[in-house]
């Protein structure tokens, strides 16, 4: 299944294997334990009618790995995000070109079913945004959606979701209970436990402990750890030190350009670019 | 966004490796002087002032891990708080030596001269100037003369080879001069070490302007382009 891309995308191979390379390099697992591209953008241009909004932007997303998005306000990095399950579909007058493809699914394509590509990429958002349900509705509620009704499978679902999300030993003994009544790191791990109950292949995180106190915020870094594990991750946050603690590779965007990216221990302590150097020093501007 | 308070710590912390390097860099030249002058009370001077350069450290590495602790540096600024550490412990131990010096020369004033010193100044000449020309690269962030700080490191080694050989001759000829000669020889060991620790604090300078690790002759084994 992670392989499948690799024949649908032949041009870029030689491209990618210099990135495999590169991780093994930096002592990561053997590529069988992830670190193959999952999310491969090409080109990738993004306008809001007038307003050039993402420049060529060019890279890979390696399975079973953090890839945070990093850089000032409006460059960007959440707008590409979003283009990964085809979130801007939402807002009119958007122009997208380029390639997007996520384990070698044309996520753009007139062919593409959107509410696939949104199953297989879920998304936990900067505010937590548990449904006024209880918390094993909300939960299950993607399968519900789906069509899936038989309470064992839900049931399952539900347990296997909120121990993923690091959040069953909390809940378990008041699942029927209202999801609004949990704490902000509750709530926002319910949401990763309704993000991954689909089971997707990738979870997108926009600012997910924005909103959070630093314990929480810990517990859902840690929880990430985890996930990686399974899934592919891609991160957007303003929060620099949680990008180096979570993250493998660092991307920096300015202006909706992608500016560097490479291994996030090297971003952190020698970063290439001056811009980069000057916006992680927080000499910007 | 600019950091005014913390590019002040900053500016803090380089004048005082400043303060300390100008400080250990006195004490070497005066042991230096102390021994070519059969000085004992500069040389006992020297070792009962240490505490100076021990407090100084102290203070140096404290400022470094407040401002990690609470100012989370990141890139260049990481690289120089870091590297700040390693420098601080560098001339302290350079301050040690001086102190070495020192003791080695309270040993010798008792005694005649064993021979008229012409090496020995020139070494510590040239350490001196290491130290001095490690902190000017640091402070103007000049990875040239940090570099050309590194090529000096091998006349120091080739000094003392030649200081060592020389004492030898006088050791085998009469055991008489053996408790001087070996005096000088550890002098000329002394000033050899703070040329070294002189290297470490040019590798630190590049690694700060370049993030490249030039340690243990790193930049020599890579393959030229």
């Amino acid at each position: 299944m992670a392989n499948d891309h690799m024949q649908t995308t032949a041009p870029d191979t030689g491209l990618r294997i210099k990135t495999e390379v590169k991780f093994q390099e930096a002592g990561a697992p053997s590529p069988a334990a992830g670190g193959e591209p999952d999310i491969v953008c090409r080109k990738v241009n993004l306008s809001y009618g007038d307003n050039h909004v993402l420049h060529d932007v060019t890279m890979d997303m390696e399975d079973r790995r953090v890839t945070a998005l990093i850089g000032p306000s409006g460059c960007g990095k959440s707008t590409l995000l979003r283009c990964l399950n085809r979130m801007n579909d939402l807002i009119d007058n958007v122009t997208i070109t380029g390639e997007i493809l996520v384990k070698g699914l044309d996520v753009n394509a007139a062919s593409t079913d959107v509410i696939e590509v949104r199953r297989r990429v879920g998304m936990v958002f900067q505010k937590s945004n548990p449904f006024p349900k209880s918390i094993y509705e909300n939960v299950v509620y993607g399968l519900r959606i789906a069509g899936i009704n038989d309470k064992a499978t839900l049931d399952e679902a539900c347990e296997r979701s909120l121990k993923g999300a690091a959040l069953w030993d909390e809940v378990k003994d008041r699942l029927g209970e209202s999801g609004l009544g949990l704490s902000g790191g509750q709530m926002q791990r319910v949401c990763i436990a309704r993000a991954i109950a689909v089971e997707p292949e990738i979870i997108l995180m926009d600012e997910p402990c924005s909103a959070l106190d630093p314990i929480a915020t810990l517990k859902i870094e840690e929880l990430m750890y985890q996930l990686k594990e399974k899934y592919t991750i891609v991160i957007v946050t303003h929060n620099l030190q949680q990008a180096a603690r979570v993250s493998d590779k660092t991307a920096f965007f300015w202006l909706g350009r992608l500016v560097e990216f490479g291994p996030t221990a090297d971003m952190f302590t020698a970063p290439s670019g001056k811009l980069t150097e000057d916006y992680i020093t927080g000499r910007f501007g | 966004m600019e950091r005014h308070q913390f590019e002040g710590e900053l500016q803090n912390l380089r004048n005082q490796l400043l303060t300390m390097g100008g400080l250990v860099e006195q004490r070497v030249h005066r042991a230096v002087h102390a021994l070519m002058h059969r000085n004992e009370e500069d040389a006992q001077r020297i070792i009962a002032t240490d505490k100076e350069v021990n407090d100084l450290q102290m203070d140096i590495d404290n400022r470094c891990l407040r401002l990690l602790a609470t100012q989370t540096p990141l890139a260049v600024d990481l690289r120089l708080i870091t590297s700040a550490m390693k420098i601080n412990a560098d001339l302290e131990r350079v301050g040690d030596q001086a102190v070495n010096i020192a003791e080695s020369v309270l040993v010798l004033i008792p005694q005649p001269p064993l021979k008229p010193l012409i090496d020995i100044p020139r070494m510590a000449a040239i350490a001196e100037k290491m130290i001095r020309d490690a902190l000017d690269a640091f402070v103007r962030n000049d990875a040239a003369l940090a570099r050309d700080v590194l090529r000096r490191d091998d006349e120091v080694d080739e000094l003392k080879d030649q200081v060592f050989r020389e004492l030898l001759t006088y050791m085998m000829a009469d055991p008489g001069t053996i408790q001087r000669a070996l005096s000088l020889i550890l002098i000329s060991r002394h000033l050899e070490r703070i040329a070294d620790h002189a290297t470490n604090i040019a590798e630190d300078v590049i690694f700060i302007t370049e993030a490249k690790d030039v340690r243990h002759h790193a930049e020599e084994q890579e393959p030229k382009p």
